[in-house]
């Protein structure tokens, strides 16, 4: 239940993108075509899913203060290597990435190619550093933190998809010349935070 | 109508191109269109002829829209002279002092959402059309009686502009622009909008009825103590099922009207512009989610979780709503599969954030606004999961043709 309840919070109350606005770069450009987004917002699971526990599993013991004990050496007991938080979350999902790239473009070609140079830019998705950074914040343990990274890809993907959607949608407006592309898309994020807003409070 | 028709055209020349007031032309058509079926023929086929062209559809709604405008008026002003103890009040007395309060709250939104709306028109040359008397009546009877008239001008300004013309105009938007205009005042000014002290207007706080809190029949729910009754807390309050059905309460203008909005809820399916399957899956999903609320065991969840649908349906304003704002068919799903989807997920998401969310006595506005936003992620996959079928149909037909 406990689990559960982190999921939904994660996906709707506490969305990555619409109620953080993290990860904008990525769901402005690739929200094009709803294909493309769906294909973003499975390898942003992907990449989450496997960076945030993996991330967990190094921090707590590796980098976080007093993490080293288990090797029972006094001096490496006292260490404190936090600061190489960032620099090592980087190098996980760094890799990651590029494994899930592989995967893509051995089994489908037509997404590899259709997301482009956003794929490796995933690297420097602020949402997947974002999701490592939030689970040290929140002192996540291993389960929560698998948990956390799925559904705050999840939210990703729903909220990317949706826009998606929506811009296929207006892609018949008569928008004024000087705000179309991305000008109304951002408009458009701005009104959808408005929606999303409907979860904020919801405390489970 | 012959000679309105001629006089009509007498200044036509006027307006063309060339003519004096060539700016000026939206005005000018929207005048003729208004009253007359225009001359002019579509510059490619098909030629469909219709009697009912969008113009007329959203006329239909204001038409629909009149019975909770009428009951608000009463009901405004009956409000008032109850709490504020009026001496000798009848029937005349709660018109004309519920139009004091409507009529200039529905007065600021027409002007100054018509003047934005005439002005985009004029710079972008589109036609004026009258799904802003729609939007402009809408968002009015959505807001409380007290609300400040400069409040109402600064939201029905966002709501026209943020909401609809930059899209283009009518038929172009992605949520409606009437709840967008208050979801804006909403957040922005809470206060003015949401708690206890804003659904009545009270002329002086030392004179009002005893016993008077202007607690909402949904904040009071929200508020039950655990372990009570909150059908009894609410008969205490004095909302039972009847005086909630009936109206005569606090609240936002036109959303305690629940049998007016049937009125208008008949008048939207019988010609055709409302849907009905957003309306019956709104109703189905509310009644599901909160007879699955009730299955909650009682002693561990807030009482509120213990309502009955029945109650849910007339309280708030679900049932305005889901009528008037669901089924606006621009920002609604469009596909039939779609339209029950989306229905029935408001309905969800209403009793959702009604009784999980603390943050919001009222889920409708925020519901609606979200599935706005879904409905056309949900057309989308409709029409591909039927495109599939076909496909795997053609192919099914193939292989059994080879095989006969």
């Amino acid at each position: 239940m406990h689990y559960i309840s982190l999921a939904v919070e994660t996906i709707f109350i506490n969305n990555i993108v619409l109620a953080y606005f993290l990860g904008m770069c990525s769901f402005l450009a690739c929200s094009k075509k709803v294909e493309t987004s769906f294909g973003l917002g499975m390898a942003v699971i992907c990449v989450l899913t496997l960076t945030v526990p993996f991330n967990w599993f190094i921090q707590t013991y590796f980098l976080r203060d007093g993490a080293l004990a288990w090797t029972g050496i006094e001096a490496l007991a006292s260490l404190d290597l936090s600061f190489l938080n960032l620099i090592c979350f980087i190098a996980v999902i760094a890799s990651t990435v590029q494994l899930v790239e592989m995967v893509l473009d051995r089994f489908f070609p037509r997404l590899y190619t259709s997301l482009g140079i956003f794929l490796p830019l995933i690297t420097v998705n602020c949402s997947i550093l974002g999701g490592s950074l939030f689970m040290v914040e929140r002192h996540y343990n291993f389960a929560e933190s698998a948990v956390f990274g799925f559904s705050a890809g999840a939210g990703f993907a729903l909220a990317i998809v949706s826009l998606a959607a929506v811009r296929k949608k207006i892609r018949y407006s008569q928008i004024p010349p000087g705000l179309q592309g991305l000008g109304m898309t951002m408009i458009l994020t701005g009104l959808m935070s408005m929606a999303f807003m409907c979860f904020a409070g919801i405390d489970l | 109508m012959k000679f309105l028709l001629k006089q009509l055209h007498k200044q036509k020349h006027l307006f063309e191109p060339g003519g004096k007031l060539e700016l000026l032309y939206p005005l000018y058509e929207a005048q003729e269109t208004f009253l007359f079926t225009p001359d002019d023929v579509t510059k490619g086929p098909p030629h469909v002829r219709d009697g009912l062209d969008m113009k007329r559809a959203m006329i239909m709604v204001v038409i629909a829209l009149i019975p909770p405008t009428l009951f608000a008026i009463y009901n405004a002003g009956h409000q008032y002279n109850v709490v504020n103890q009026v001496a000798d009040a009848t029937f005349l007395t709660h018109v004309i002092q519920g139009a004091l309060i409507v009529l200039p709250i529905i007065l600021v939104s027409y002007i100054v959402g018509g003047l934005l709306e005439v002005a985009f028109c004029i710079i972008r040359k589109h036609e004026v059309n009258e799904g802003f008397l729609v939007t402009g009546l809408l968002f009015p009877l959505t807001l409380p009686p007290t609300i400040p008239l400069w409040q109402v001008a600064v939201g029905i300004a966002f709501g026209v502009v943020i909401g609809k013309e930059i899209f283009g105009g009518t038929g172009f938007n992605v949520l409606n622009p009437a709840l967008t205009a208050r979801a804006f005042l909403f957040f922005a000014y809470p206060a003015q909008i949401s708690g206890d002290q804003v659904w009545t207007k009270v002329a002086d706080q030392s004179e009002v009825i005893e016993g008077f809190t202007g607690a909402t029949p949904l904040a009071v729910a929200a508020a039950a103590p655990e372990g009570s009754s909150v059908i009894e807390v609410l008969n205490e309050a004095g909302f039972t099922l009847n005086s909630m059905a009936t109206g005569l309460i606090g609240g936002s203008l036109a959303e305690t009207a629940v049998w007016a909005s049937l009125i208008g809820a008949v008048i939207l399916i019988l010609s055709g512009i409302g849907s009905w399957r957003i309306m019956a899956g709104g109703v189905i999903g509310l009644a599901l989610c909160s007879t699955a609320m009730n299955m909650l065991p009682a002693d561990s969840f807030s009482p509120f979780t213990q309502l009955p649908f029945h109650y849910h349906l007339v309280m708030g304003s679900a049932m305005f709503g889901l009528v008037y704002m669901a089924t606006d068919p621009v920002s609604a799903a469009a596909t039939n599969r779609g339209k029950w989807i989306y229905g029935t997920m408001i309905g969800v998401l209403i009793i959702l954030i009604r009784v999980a969310n603390p943050a919001y006595a009222e889920g409708v506005m925020l519901a609606i606004l979200f599935m706005n936003v879904m409905a056309p992620m949900i057309d989308h996959y409709v029409v591909e999961a039927h495109v599939r079928k076909r496909r795997a149909d053609i192919k099914a037909r193939k292989v059994s043709h080879a095989q006969g």
